[in-house]
């Protein structure tokens, strides 16, 4: 891939317009990606601000700042914000960008479709975000969006609704994007067990995708009927039932939770092996565990509502199923762990994010197995500890697995070194504060502190506050994030194409930063074998 | 250049059946409500009762050596201007003995008001066991204003409940009917 044949693909493409024009109507999968990946970053730090306010509100008890039903709505908007504006359209950029350069294909199989995709993300936060400043504030019932204290919520809710809707159009067409390239567009040599492991798990996702977001939306759109248009799914007086409701939503949420995560797995398993300079340990029992996440994720859900009042065997069954999910998960640990094992690891910054994640996403995964088991469930459900759990899993999960994936390709993307010292600063004041900030959580909801709540009982108070704290620094450190990316896309030391010395794969064998347009021409068989290996 | 028509064939195969794919999943959302409730009728879970024929009640076998106290619990809907109680508060019978109770309902309002009374049964895990073959829950009652109405329930308690449930109780909520929300879906908007 020379870059004499590159610059004169560039030329032969040189008719896109310029200026907002080339954004709007871009079909190249790195512009989409990067729009993504900047959208995603918006939306991660709106998110955050919520946080923030949550985190000032809890910093002692009483009420100081927010009244509880604004606070009950930043809850339930940072929980919508960060799931389907932060987290799942940094995958679909990280998927766009890396995809098809992995697998050897000049773009993704439906670009149209992929600017869509795209564009349809800021109308559905336009109409979700407008919704604070309605009469009757944003919606406060929780992202769970439960009936009948959903329907309750104000003008508000036929705009939270919709922007549900778009956000789920827009990960189904790009779920139906991604397996499209992946099983039609891959260079000829690249067979399936070759494919880099973040393509299998985005595979895996977007199948998981196309599954449960329609089942949301079927949910979500009953919900509107019932408010509206007098159907009675979830309502008693009509023949309905409120706990239908949990079980049609949780059958989506928790494959949800693997959408969130699996792409994380995916990126880890890249970064573990370049950095210590060893091919991964197991790759096809990674497949086949990515695989197997996915399966059981769609028979476990009423874990999500021990609570509800289930038969005995209907409780064992989710607890079986759930608690079952920690052997594909663990072979993974292992995995990444034997990969280190005797390895000559360096440690620049995506590496420390990656092994973070292992040791982090593991705390998660132990908290998680506690909560999946029925009989000690019933003390934890709803309270701090479900939320210092799934924020185990998708702060030092999901969000630290993009992070060490931004750090990891950036210097591909831009073509510049990022600032070694600022990541490694950045990556030390996260991994400090975020662990002041959740795991003080866990001791909370042991001892009894209920979610969603603005005020609490004095006992509480220390926990409180030393959370705040850490969740303040958090916050402040994410700005670090963004300066080292800004300085990285405006200049730096050269990055070499391959970047990191034990960089395997594909996108490696193109300049840093890639050209317009990259293998119009797919890849010789050789590269394919040598840049796997 | 067939290359590359193969190419896109091949993508626009995939893409139709992800299309049908994802269309056959809202479906599926939707089927997920009868099919809950068909799953919740036969398992007699979440508190949904059994409905027999009185020829079926008085086919079961009776176990005269066992009491099981039958206890009522009446509510109404927050919204609903009507009073609601049990005649009685509690019945003992024996297993397979046919009972009827009555219960009283009266509409305080100075308007004609549908209403549908929802049952269920605790423990709900044994729902099944307790067999209605009359109730006034079968159907929407409609009260005129200020009238006041008994409304009998005959039940059976089926021989087979496991020996440990020695109490039952049948819960009624009166919710009024969803159609004057339906005429008017503008009245469901709030008002700031």
């Amino acid at each position: 891939m020379s870059q004499a044949a590159a610059h004169h693909e560039h030329e032969h493409h040189d008719h896109h317009p310029s200026g907002i024009t080339r954004w709007l109507t871009t079909t190249n999968h790195k512009d989409i990606g990067s729009m993504y990946l900047i959208f995603s970053l918006i939306m991660f730090f709106i998110g955050g601000a919520m946080a923030m306010v949550i985190r000032a509100e809890l910093f002692q008890p009483g009420l100081q700042f927010v009244d509880p039903q604004f606070f009950n709505s930043m809850t339930t908007m940072h929980a919508l914000v960060m799931i389907f504006g932060a987290v799942m359209p940094a995958w679909t950029g990280f998927a766009n960008w890396m995809i098809p350069m992995m697998i050897g294909a000049p773009d993704m199989a439906l670009p149209r479709l992929n600017n869509w995709s795209f564009w349809i993300l800021p109308f559905a936060f336009t109409l979700l975000l407008s919704t604070v400043f309605m009469p009757g504030g944003g919606p406060a019932g929780g992202w769970t969006m439960y009936p009948p204290l959903v329907l309750q919520t104000g003008a508000a809710f036929p705009f939270l609704i919709f922007a549900v809707h778009f956000m789920g159009a827009s990960s189904i067409a790009g779920a139906i994007n991604i397996i499209a390239t992946v099983f039609n567009m891959r260079a000829p040599g690249m067979t399936l067990m070759k494919l880099p492991l973040f393509v299998w798990t985005w595979i895996i996702t977007a199948f998981l995708l196309i599954a449960s977001i329609p089942v949301l939306a079927g949910a979500v759109t009953m919900l509107l009927t019932d408010k509206f248009f007098g159907t009675a799914f979830f309502s008693a007086a009509g023949g309905g039932d409120p706990v239908m409701f949990q079980h049609i939503f949780w059958f989506f949420g928790h494959p949800e939770v693997y959408i969130l995560i699996l792409p994380a797995f995916g990126i880890v398993s890249a970064i573990i092996p370049t950095f210590a300079r060893k091919p991964l340990f197991g790759y096809s029992s990674m497949v086949y565990a990515s695989a197997a996440i996915a399966f059981l994720s769609f028979i476990v859900w009423a874990h999500h509502m021990f609570t509800v009042g289930m038969p005995l065997a209907g409780e064992l069954f989710f607890m079986y199923t759930t608690v079952l999910i920690a052997v594909p998960t663990g072979v993974k640990v292992f995995n990444w762990v034997a990969t280190m094992w005797q390895s000559s690891m360096t440690f620049e910054t995506p590496m420390l994010f990656a092994i973070a994640f292992v040791i982090l996403f593991t705390i998660g995964g132990f908290s998680g197995l506690m909560l999946g088991v029925t009989p000690v469930d019933f003390q934890y459900h709803d309270t701090y500890f479900v939320v210092a759990h799934f924020h185990y899993v998708l702060v030092t999960g999901a969000v630290y697995a993009l992070m060490a994936g931004t750090y990891f390709w950036l210097p591909k993307w831009t073509g510049h070194m990022y600032d070694e010292g600022l990541g490694k600063l950045h990556f030390w004041m996260s991994t400090i504060s975020v662990n002041v900030l959740f795991f003080p959580q866990h001791f909370l909801g042991l001892a009894g502190m209920p979610r969603r709540i603005p005020d609490y009982s004095v006992q509480f108070a220390d926990f409180n506050m030393i959370s705040s704290l850490g969740g303040f620094v958090f916050g402040l450190s994410q700005l670090l994030f963004v300066v080292v990316i800004v300085k990285c896309v405006k200049g730096g030391a050269k990055a070499t194409d391959q970047v990191w010395d034990g960089a395997h794969g594909l996108e490696w064998t193109l300049p840093s930063p890639p050209p317009y347009h990259s293998f119009n021409t797919p890849p010789a068989p050789e590269t394919i074998e040598g840049g796997m290996r | 250049m067939s290359d590359t028509d193969t190419q896109q064939r091949a993508t626009r195969r995939t893409v139709i059946k992800l299309v049908l794919a994802t269309c056959v999943m809202f479906s599926f959302g939707y089927a997920l409500v009868p099919l809950y409730n068909v799953f919740c009728t036969i398992t007699g879970l979440n508190g949904k009762t059994g409905r027999m024929t009185e020829a079926q009640a008085a086919a079961l076998p009776v176990d005269l050596s066992r009491e099981v106290t039958v206890e009522f619990v009446t509510n109404v809907d927050a919204q609903m201007p009507w009073d609601f109680k049990p005649i009685v508060n509690k019945v003992v019978v024996h297993p397979g003995v046919e009972t009827q109770v009555e219960f009283e309902v009266h509409n305080w309002d100075a308007g004609r008001i549908d209403g549908n009374a929802v049952p269920s049964v605790a423990p709900n895990t044994v729902a099944k066991y307790f067999k209605k073959t009359e109730c006034f829950c079968f159907t929407q009652q409609t009260l005129a204003p200020g009238e006041t109405r008994r409304m009998p329930v005959r039940f059976v308690v089926d021989p087979r409940l496991p020996p440990e449930v020695k109490v039952l109780t049948l819960g009624y909520t009166f919710f009024q009917s969803l159609k004057p929300v339906a005429e008017n879906a503008a009245a469901a908007l709030p008002r700031s």
